[in-house]
């Protein structure tokens, strides 16, 4: 590999060198552009399928029988909320508190046990939540119904909002605490109305994130809500949810229905990008980071 | 997105210094905070109760021949995962050969080469990525990239590289390539932020000690940069394995679905998850339903697998420290 000609720089070596490293950056901006080519092209035909076919009973009624036209989707918008003020009733208050456990207390080495868990169960595929929940409540009760599929989500969202919880507690200056024990305020008020206080943004920050992610889940919801063409009128009955019926749909052979899927989808994705809009707009100014 | 940190906790002072405090509210506060971080180790457990319980008619039928057996026959009531694990490795491949030079092409620019005012906008755009949702990648699949790869990218696939065993055969559309490329898609953000945070985390030092010696900028990347981040850019590529083996319904919506095994990257597929997805509900028998379930069984070992590889090479990297020189 040494030949003496390397030793010897020469300007037709020195040209190919310069050469290469120009053709090399070339090739990573090509790899840039092409890495951030399918955003622009997925959201380019959401809008232009998606648009067209949005309209105010997209919102308003219910899915129709396949063959009639029209109809929309307004139990899969109200399913797909309900959905997630259910996930949200267990993982934020079971995050957040893990969250401040991983964070305030415990021991160094069982602690870091329990982030690896929880980095590892937020490798776990979603698939998977629904056939734990299916075993867990749906055999049980006999039916899918709503608190199943909200469970699913739940479960999927405590390890995300438990990691970014304490990621941002840490970032709360000890010297905070210190001054407010330093007062004699007690540890659990210390932690609650000082730390989590003024961590509050990034807290809520990584909560929303922890939705918008579920909020997209479709793999889940598959035998634990099931779905339903109809208005679900009690949590124990199966539910429909916005990425349910856009898979229903986009699978089916009709065309009426393929555009209806397009639909949801431009409205599922507006929800998650809002979300994350929100993200940005609250972690623009975090203190902490 | 919930990128894996690669930072370990510098936190630990904090912890052992401040008392835990002895009267009531205090010790029922810290035990409601143990009881909220336990859960995580119980969700796993429940993890694994749930799926063996669930497979446990189907192990106890087949045994092990399980995994090896590639009749999947609902009508026969004889089930084997061979397809679907075949299915699932070749369609993560496909994913992992695309996904991950262009992510670490595209964090080697944002690091190395992106003009500053430019490198936060990609970011984001890359990040935007991360957000849609799976069906909506299915949805774009089946309407929009699907079609396009029939048309055009499979032809001219076929016509130049035909003479390979991989690029024959009839093309439908649905395929192997295509769900492939639709996973790819999914893992390039994963893939990029995890090694634009290896490639940040390599010293400065190794850098201009390179160009002190007169290298040209590639020569930097390739001497100083990507072989010191190695370790660390394998641990992404893992991540990103990770992710796609447990890809479902975009998969489910362009694969084509069908348990066969052929050479031809042209040919339908199926995957451990998109199987469960779509006969879950329809599983008539008793014994089908546990097969699937023991498929679930498969998926989450060796997603489970593949995520402790992962993390462990990411945090013995974060924890070896910046004083690594070689």
């Amino acid at each position: 590999m040494t030949t003496p000609s390397q030793f010897q720089p020469t300007a037709r070596r020195h040209a190919w060198r310069k050469f290469t490293s120009g053709a090399m950056a070339g090739l990573m901006l090509v790899c840039a552009v092409a890495v951030m080519a399918p955003i622009f092209l997925v959201l380019f035909f959401l809008v232009r399928e998606g648009a067209s076919s949005l309209d105010w009973s997209f919102f308003t009624q219910l899915p129709k029988p396949s063959g009639e036209l029209g109809g929309g989707m307004a139990n899969a918008i109200v399913g797909t909320f309900t959905l997630l003020a259910m996930a949200a009733a267990i993982g934020v208050p079971v995050g957040v508190m893990g969250g401040v456990y991983l964070a305030e207390y415990g021991s160094d080495r069982a602690n870091s046990w329990i982030r690896f868990t929880a980095d590892v169960l937020n490798g776990v595929p979603s698939i998977v939540w629904g056939m734990v929940v299916y075993g867990l409540l749906v055999v049980p009760f006999k039916t899918f119904s709503a608190y199943a599929g909200g469970v699913a989500l739940g479960f999927m969202m405590i390890p995300l909002v438990m990691r970014t919880t304490e990621e941002v507690l840490v970032l709360v200056p000890q010297g905070y605490r210190e001054a407010a024990l330093a007062l004699g305020i007690p540890r659990w008020k210390t932690i609650t109305v000082i730390v989590v206080r003024t961590a509050l943004k990034g807290i809520v920050t990584g909560i929303l994130i922890a939705m918008a992610r579920v909020a997209g889940e479709t793999a889940p919801l598959l035998f634990t809500a099931l779905g339903n063409n109809f208005w679900s009128h009690r949590l124990s009955e199966p539910i429909s949810a916005l990425p349910l019926q856009i898979f229903t749909y986009a699978t089916s052979a009709y065309d009426d229905w393929h555009r209806q899927a397009w639909a949801g989808a431009l409205v599922l994705m507006g929800m998650i990008l809002s979300l994350n809009i929100l993200v940005r707009v609250l972690s623009r100014d975090r203190s902490f980071k | 997105m919930a990128a894996p940190s690669v930072s370990t906790s510098p936190h630990s002072a904090i912890r052992s210094t401040l008392p835990a405090g002895v009267r009531w509210p205090d010790i029922s506060f810290r035990w409601l905070a143990l009881l909220a971080a336990v859960t995580i180790l119980v969700l796993i457990a429940l993890v694994g109760w749930e799926l063996y319980q669930g497979s446990r008619l189907a192990i106890g039928h087949f045994g092990p021949r399980f995994l090896v057996n590639s009749t999947w026959n609902p009508v026969t009531d004889e089930y084997g995962a061979w397809p679907f694990i075949f299915g699932t490795l070749v369609s993560s491949l496909i994913a992992l050969v695309i996904a991950v030079p262009l992510g670490v092409a595209t964090a080697l620019y944002l690091t190395e080469l992106a003009p500053v005012r430019l490198r936060q906008p990609v970011v984001m755009i890359v990040e935007m990525l991360a957000a849609v949702p799976s069906v909506i990648f299915g949805l774009w699949g089946i309407f929009v990239l699907i079609p396009w790869l029939r048309d055009h990218l499979f032809v001219w696939l076929k016509e130049t590289l035909g003479f390979l065993p991989l690029f024959r055969g009839t093309i439908y559309g649905v395929s192997m390539l295509a769900a492939g490329i639709i996973v790819a898609i999914m893992i390039l953000p994963i893939i990029t932020s995890v090694s634009r945070e290896i490639l940040r985390s390599v010293p400065n030092l190794q850098r201009e000690a390179a160009y002190a010696l007169g290298a040209t900028h590639w020569e930097v990347m390739r001497i100083a940069v990507l072989s010191y981040a190695r370790r660390g850019l394998f641990g992404a590529a893992v991540l990103g394995l990770g992710r796609a083996l447990g890809e479902t319904m975009a998969v489910t919506m362009v694969i084509g679905n069908r348990p066969d095994i052929s050479a031809s990257l042209f040919a339908p597929g199926y995957t451990l998850a998109s199987v469960i997805a779509n006969e879950f509900t329809e599983a008539t028998t008793d014994l089908y339903l546990s097969s699937l379930f023991e498929l679930g069984l498969v998926l989450v070992a060796v997603t489970i697998v593949v995520n402790v590889v992962a993390q462990l090479m990411l945090r013995s990297l974060a924890g070896s420290g910046t004083g690594k020189v070689r």
